[in-house]
């Protein structure tokens, strides 16, 4: 309130058309907002395109399986979130598909038809990924195997020096 | 002995870093190899660029080897391989045929007209599906095929002076070796 309105009692609706205005203006920005908001969300929906799905499994189905398979343009992401025009264009491709009635398996050897085993971000156990499967077992193996070396042979040494000097502990390094 | 055991352990981390920034610097990380090399090319059937009324078929290009380059008007790697192509299309020995990939027909003729065409024949694919059957995944790409419609070779990125030298006409010198 300005110091008018109060001073000028016969007028208190001189002020109001003020008041009104801005709160007029701040409506208007906040219906901006929301419309900008409304626009953010529907190009979004538009870059994660609306496909016709039979039904609600058929959707949830589709989901997982782009989940699973790697955009190959953007290579850190998969196609369910790629943004890139290759993954739009293998999303269509996948679901036309499913649309065909082909089943996930069908759908993934599709892709690798074309695009390699790089495409699905579970590599398939075969000769040429054995070391990529078991190469960590491997590791582990050895690291094992060095750990029982080295206690067995300390425990030996320790035997070896508690025998000759029972009273000696602790220097067995 | 057993002391320098950590050492030894070091010295081997270190060398497989080693390893694996050199072999990192030696190869594109994001090159995905084809599975499609030494497979039979897609059959597509594909329009001309120049008169659309008119389709290109793997079929009708049986008999002699050609180079699939795919490029596009937007791609700013096929540029920057446009010029090599200008000045050594013709030297490889092989019919270059473009591949205008995911591209406005107007955008891809004013290209051509603006920098030249190197391509014996355009064809045209709008929508990019044939590029997914071949596995296109990013222009420019390029594709050598046999008389038997074999893809024999494949380049992921620009066809530069060193990889015509070193990997395409080697390529090519293979095939004539084996046709009669």
């Amino acid at each position: 309130m300005s110091p008018r309105s109060s001073s000028v009692g016969a007028h208190p609706v001189r002020d109001n058309p003020t008041k009104r205005q801005t709160w007029g203006r701040a409506q208007g920005a906040l219906l901006q907002v929301l419309c900008l908001l409304l626009f953010t969300s529907l190009a979004f929906a538009q870059a994660i395109d609306p496909l016709p799905f039979k039904d609600h499994a058929q959707e949830v189905r589709f989901q997982s399986l782009t989940r699973e398979l790697r955009c190959l343009v953007c290579q850190n992401e998969n196609l369910a979130d790629s943004n890139a025009d290759l993954a739009r264009d293998l999303r269509h491709e996948v679901f036309d598909l499913m649309q065909q009635g082909k089943s996930d398996d069908e759908i993934k050897q599709y892709l690798v038809d074309r695009y390699s085993d790089f495409v699905l971000y579970d590599p398939p156990m075969k000769a040429s990924t054995m070391l990529l499967w078991f190469g960590p077992f491997l590791i582990l193996l050895a690291g094992a195997a060095v750990v029982v070396v080295t206690v067995r042979r300390r425990g030996r040494a320790a035997a070896a020096v508690a025998n000759d000097k029972p009273t000696d502990e602790g220097d067995d390094w | 002995m057993s002391r320098l055991l950590p050492f030894f352990g070091f010295l081997l981390l270190v060398l497989l870093f080693g390893f694996g920034i050199w072999w990192n610097t030696q190869h594109d990380q994001r090159e995905v190899p084809s599975p499609l090399i030494n497979k039979p090319a897609p059959a597509f059937v594909l329009p001309k660029l120049d008169d659309p009324a008119q389709t290109v078929s793997r079929d009708a290009l049986l008999g002699k080897p050609y180079l699939i380059n795919v490029f596009a008007s937007w791609c700013i790697a096929c540029g920057e391989e446009h010029p090599v192509l200008m000045t050594q299309g013709k030297s490889i020995g092989v019919p270059l045929v473009g591949y205008n990939y995911k591209d406005a027909t107007d955008d891809a003729k004013d290209w051509l007209s603006k920098h030249g065409n190197p391509y014996d024949m355009v064809i045209v694919d709008r929508e990019g599906r044939t590029a997914i059957d071949f596995g296109v995944y990013g222009a420019p790409e390029s594709f050598l095929v046999d008389g038997k419609g074999v893809i024999r070779y494949k380049r992921i990125g620009p066809l530069t002076p060193e990889v015509i030298e070193k990997e395409l006409k080697p390529a090519i010198a293979a095939l004539s070796k084996e046709a009669p």
